[in-house]
């Protein structure tokens, strides 16, 4: 059984349907990328997921409904979204947004946590007591993802994290994806950038108009001659 | 006499009181975005409360001091409620409508518990019981009572009390966060609602102890005195910038000396035209010239970055 198993997902706003029924799951451990064009309903999956709008179908993870769980009460199951546009507390430090991402932890351990995130991203160590609002996009990022692991996550859900950065940083958020990953944090990640997110991840959708049209391993949608037309420009 | 240090004292001890309610306006401003008009009503309920306790107390023979204490906990605790009843009832169903709609329901608590207080307590002028000892001291010609000294310090005690549980615990970083970016603070695993919730009800118990103090130093209570002192401190909010809680306790203590140096000097300024009782006329002045040069008050942001 999946960590995520997600079955005919419909998320509809007023009158129009942005997601028509779509499935999908996540294993223990696996990083899953969900690509697609603008506007395929990428980022309504996440949030659906997050508890930001309301879906219906079948959304299960560890087993339970997702359907009645508050987008607070997701966090506390393990589910954690770096939201596209990164949602960082701009009039807050770099240390404090991290301390609101162990909010719902109780724990001794979240001073060591902390260091575990300045390890990661050692620019973020520079910036601790900078207002995370005049940081670069690419040091949002980090300070956004940071933050989502402060929560110790079972799935850790990125939402479009090249976005708006350059081509150097995008390395390094992808470098530390990997990293995350390894250390057996299951993802789901939605990327625009097809290519990249192809090669991190180990299984991929692609979604089209609100459905799914392809999954299969990530390799084989790289070699595919459907994906390299429609998102990879060869 | 040495009238300019009394004046300065007043408006010390008025601008505590401003103060001390300017923070309920802009903390739920913070958060919500909303002038919670019903506010100044809810310094005339702790006052009404405390009264009442204070009546029964003190006829039970309790030490005054004790009495004190107990109403003023009584107080806080039923204006806790309320603040906490108004936002549940009135503003949480009304959370994604337009911002006309919760402004106005505003308004619509503030009249109907201005009239729920009228019956009850009627209209006439309570008089608030002395429990302080009623000695003075004198500074430099100007006089200052026990009473006036306690207002002061126990405004000072409450507000570094606030800014210490806002800047440095985990519920003041939820209160923060939630002001930033709802969806965010949701995102961390933060209650939204339950922030609300916690936001009005600490705002509600500062207005008690604000209505104690008021009542304290003047010795009435009223059905209506909530009103005025309302827009008052709505005023001094503005005037620090909505929003901002360094700028409501500035605002407050400005506005506590300028209306109380204005009183004091306008008729001498004016050649006597206008008196001491255009007192009340300055506060709105002040509301006006800041909204007109100022909007974002002295230490607000920019009103664009609000989204």
């Amino acid at each position: 059984m999946s960590l995520l198993e997600v079955h005919d997902l419909k998320v509809a706003y007023g009158g129009i349907h942005a997601l028509k029924g779509i499935s999908l799951s996540v294993a223990q451990g696996e990083l899953v990328a969900l690509i697609g064009s603008n506007g395929a309903g990428k980022t309504t999956t996440l949030k659906a997921l997050a508890g930001l709008l309301p879906y219906s179908g079948k959304a299960h993870y560890q087993n339970t409904s997702l359907l009645h769980r508050a987008s607070h009460q997701r966090v506390l199951d393990g589910i954690a979204l770096v939201p596209e546009g990164r949602g960082v507390f701009a009039r807050m430090s770099v240390l404090e947004n991290l301390q609101m991402g162990a909010y719902i932890r109780h724990d001794k351990e979240i001073a060591q946590d902390i260091e575990r995130i300045y390890d990661l991203f050692p620019r973020l160590a520079e910036r601790r007591s900078q207002l995370a609002g005049t940081l670069s996009g690419g040091e949002q990022q980090m300070v956004a993802m940071g933050r989502a692991l402060m929560s110790r996550p079972t799935l850790l859900m990125l939402d479009e994290p090249s976005m708006g950065l350059a081509p150097l940083m995008v390395e390094k958020i992808f470098d530390t994806i990997r990293n995350i990953s390894a250390q057996g944090v299951s993802i789901l990640l939605v990327e625009q950038n097809a290519k990249l997110a192809l090669e991190v991840a180990q299984r991929g959708y692609v979604l089209e108009n609100g459905n799914i049209t392809l999954e299969d391993s990530a390799a084989n949608l790289l070699g595919s001659a459907a994906v390299q037309r429609a998102y990879l420009g060869s | 006499m040495d009238i300019l240090l009394q004046q300065i004292i007043n408006g010390l001890v008025q601008g505590s009181v401003y103060a001390l309610v300017a923070l309920g306006y802009t903390m739920v401003y913070g958060i919500l975005g909303l002038i919670n008009f019903a506010h100044g009503e809810v310094v005339m309920v702790g006052a009404m409360i405390a009264l009442a306790a204070i009546q029964v107390l003190l006829a039970a023979a309790l030490s005054p001091l004790l009495v004190l204490l107990l109403s003023v906990l009584l107080a806080v605790a039923v204006c806790m409620a309320l603040g906490y009843s108004i936002e549940r009832i009135a503003y949480r169903p009304l959370r994604h409508a337009p911002r006309l709609a919760p402004l106005i329901t505003a308004i619509g608590v503030s009249f109907v518990l201005q009239n729920l207080a009228m019956i009850i307590w009627g209209r006439e002028y309570h008089s608030f019981p002395q429990l302080l000892p009623n000695a003075s001291h004198h500074i430099g010609g100007a006089i200052i009572t026990e009473v006036q000294i306690t207002i002061v310090l126990i405004a000072i005690l409450v507000m570094t009390g606030l800014m210490l549980l806002v800047h440095r615990t985990r519920l003041g970083r939820a209160m923060r966060a939630v002001a930033e970016n709802q969806t965010s603070a949701s995102l961390m695993g933060v209650n939204i609602n339950k922030v609300i919730s916690t936001t009005f009800m600490l705002g509600s118990a500062l207005a008690a102890i604000a209505g104690i103090m008021v009542s304290a130093n003047y010795g009435v209570v009223h059905y209506y005195m909530g009103f005025m002192l309302g827009l008052k401190a709505f005023t001094a909010a503005v005037l620090g910038g909505i929003g901002n809680l360094r700028g409501a306790m500035l605002g407050g203590v400005l506005l506590g000396l300028i209306e109380s140096l204005g009183a004091g000097y306008m008729g001498a300024l004016t050649g006597g035209i206008l008196g001491s009782h255009y007192q009340d006329a300055l506060a709105f002045v002040v509301l006006i010239a800041v909204l007109v040069f100022r909007p974002s008050g002295l230490l607000g942001e920019r009103v664009s970055e609000r989204a």
